[in-house]
């Protein structure tokens, strides 16, 4: 007994909070499992249970940009848009071939996370180039093409395998297709993917909550996570310590994205209907708001503010009117609280006389 | 003939993102932020004008208004509108990012995000999600070539005010003590302080200058497409600030050639092009050029001090 205590004091800090992290997550899971199971849920609440999952999977990958990597990407949607579309489109060509739905799904997210990892891969090797605000402005621009370039997709299925068209002139419809008497029909433009058979379950969200976060975490306490946090504190040294700022920057990036693409393809599955217009620039800032308000750099964090600002605005419904406006006044308010220099050693003189001491942690906290 | 007029078209549209782009411009070049509510301002602008404008023509003027009472309470509307834009930037400015002045960047662009959000969420509440029709400010167009071409007035109006705008504010930062200040500020902050520079005041002056341009920019843009919609700023916005970086932000010229190109560019590719694909287009653009040339068109590269 004595043997395991004095290991686990040898644990570092950091790798303490990792193992807190994922045994939060398993518990989570299970809680609302076992409440599920007993039909303890009401269905407003058992319907946020994947898109959450999705949320966070989400939100850790942003982290790794924004807060790990330092740089701000205002695209992170236009990821999940990849992996949603790309995602839906394999689960429903094979729905004949592959009739497992739990297969079905694996090929999906997989294929969504491949997709994305490219697209990423393509946007990353110019764009990492750029630094600070341009950076930002460019993943900006590359979520609203993303998001148009869907709004243009037609993709059909029939025995003859995939059909994809641009309706680039506005002319094109599903029907220029050409599909075969049982096609389907499965990308109609802007209307984007309708009928599509909902697969998506918790228990794979919590499975891709954990592979997320087996991922982020290993990578960020590596080699080559510490080389990109380097990377993030100081370019210049890190270069000058003969770092490849191009390689790791890309490894953080493309990882994230794939990541991305995953969540999404597991929020296109959620739903019978997945349009482009989900994925916007508004869905973008959420993210990132998530990442933000949860603590940059901070993995649980990231999960903790994703479940409750997820939850929080659900709750405030019957507010519907003012709930939004709640938000972003939360929302400044905690900026202000956290950032704020005479605020927050206010607050933490006042901690210090309430907690008898205890230091206080900086940084935007949850 | 026809690329004539997709041409006027696309620079009366890039005025109007200029002037938006020239207040971001401002803003970013004298307090490093990007003022992500400054699109909002301008769905102020255009709503106070548009309550202005009905409130004017239902009970102020009578049933046969003269043409010079029309102007008159036209032009007092859009005043009203630059005045309410200029005291809620400057509220903004002191309420939400003064207290930040400190803090990083990313924690200041969230906070203006906030700031959208409630802007866009407080107009909803206010105003209606229902969409306003707004009524041009001028009507009218003249043609040339025996109709083959038309210019409206309000496109003729939207490059004449940017072109005063972007000469006046050219003018104001080149010259006098204010204009001095700015420029001090946006080279170094810290080193005009030190100066006797009052720094806060001087950042509170560039908001107010940069919501009285989004008021204006607010009513061009109504009258060129008269729909108004708490949700109306945003586009621009995003569009204005891809121009002031595309012609290299904290330039004034910048803003506006990068406001004018990507007018251009927008009307050209929905004509030519794809009317789906212009946004994408656009931004391809732009993507481009920062890879060419990551400081903009005519942004300064700013050597970096190890």
């Amino acid at each position: 007994m004595q043997r395991i205590g004095s290991a686990f004091r040898r644990v570092k800090k950091e790798t303490k909070v990792d193992y807190a992290t994922y045994l939060g997550v398993i518990i989570a899971f299970i809680v609302m499992s076992v409440l599920q199971a007993q039909g303890s849920l009401s269905r407003s609440v058992s319907g946020m249970l994947v898109p959450i999952c999705c949320y966070v999977c989400m939100a850790v990958s942003l982290n790794l940009t924004v807060g790990i990597l330092g740089e701000l990407s205002l695209g992170h949607a236009g990821f999940m848009s990849v992996g949603a579309f790309s995602g839906v489109i394999t689960a429903m060509s094979l729905q004949a071939s592959v009739p497992n739905e739990l297969l079905r799904m694996i090929i999906a997210l997989l294929v969504g996370a491949f997709f994305a990892a490219v697209v990423g891969f393509i946007v990353g090797v110019p764009v990492l180039r750029l630094r600070g605000d341009y950076l930002a402005i460019v993943t900006l621009a590359f979520g609203e093409i993303i998001k148009d370039l869907i709004n243009c997709l037609l993709v059909g299925w029939d025995e003859n395998g995939l059909h994809i068209a641009l309706n680039i002139d506005g002319t094109k419809s599903i029907d220029s297709l050409g599909l075969s008497e049982n096609g389907i029909e499965i990308v109609k433009g802007a209307q984007g993917i309708a009928g599509n058979s909902r697969i998506a379950t918790f228990t794979m969200g919590f499975v891709l909550v954990m592979i997320t976060l087996i991922v982020v975490l290993n990578l960020i306490r590596s080699r080559a996570g510490r080389a990109i946090m380097a990377i993030r504190d100081n370019r210049i040294a890190a270069e000058s310590v003969g770092i490849n700022i191009t390689k790791y920057k890309l490894i953080a990036f493309v990882t994230s994205a794939s990541l991305a693409g995953a969540a999404g393809a597991l929020f296109g599955l959620n739903y019978s209907s997945v349009s482009a217009a989900q994925f916007d620039f508004n869905t973008s800032i959420l993210v990132l708001v998530y990442v933000v308000l949860g603590g940059l750099g901070k993995i649980w964090g990231s999960i903790v503010a994703t479940v409750v600002l997820y939850v929080l605005p659900e709750a405030l419904r019957q507010y519907a009117d003012y709930r939004m406006l709640l938000y972003a006044i939360i929302l400044i308010l905690v900026m202000l609280l956290t950032n704020n220099p005479t605020l927050r050693s206010a607050i933490s003189t006042l901690k210090e006389k309430i907690g008898g001491g205890e230091k206080s942690e900086g940084g935007a906290g949850k | 003939m026809e690329f004539l007029s997709y041409l006027i078209t696309g620079i009366s549209l890039g005025s109007i993102y200029a002037i938006i782009a020239l207040g971001y411009t401002m803003v970013y070049g004298i307090a490093k932020m990007l003022n992500f509510a400054h699109g909002d301002v301008i769905m102020v602008g255009g709503y106070v004008a548009f309550y202005a404008t009905s409130f004017a023509s239902s009970s102020l003027l009578g049933e046969d208004p003269s043409t010079a009472a029309t102007v008159l309470a036209t032009i007092a509307a859009v005043v009203l509108a630059m005045i309410v834009c200029t005291v809620l930037g400057v509220v903004i400015e002191g309420l939400a990012y003064r207290p930040l002045r400190q803090a990083g960047s990313l924690a200041v662009l969230i906070t203006a995000i906030g700031v959208s959000y409630f802007l866009q969420n407080a107009a909803q509440l206010l105003f209606g999600a229902n969409p306003k029709n707004f009524t041009p400010v001028v009507s009218g167009q003249l043609t040339f070539f025996d109709g083959q071409l038309r210019i409206t007035n309000v496109a003729l109006l939207t490059v004449v005010a940017c072109i005063i705008i972007m000469v006046a504010l050219t003018a104001f930062t080149s010259k006098g003590k204010m204009g001095k200040a700015m420029r001090a500020c946006s080279e170094d902050r810290g080193a005009a302080q030190l100066m006797g520079i009052n720094v806060n005041a001087t950042i509170s002056l560039t908001f107010a200058i940069g919501s009285a341009l989004a008021a204006i920019a607010g009513v061009l843009m109504c009258s060129y497409s008269p729909v108004l919609k708490p949700t109306t700023g945003s586009m621009p916005g995003i569009k204005a600030f891809t121009a002031a970086v595309f012609g290299g932000i904290g330039s004034i010229p910048g803003a506006f050639l990068g406001g004018i190109l990507l007018g251009i560019i927008e009307s050209l590719a929905q004509a030519y092009i794809s009317t789906q694909l212009s946004n994408a287009i656009l931004f391809a653009v732009l993507i481009i050029v920062l890879l060419v040339k990551p400081s903009g068109l005519l942004g300064k590269m700013a050597p970096e001090k190890v």
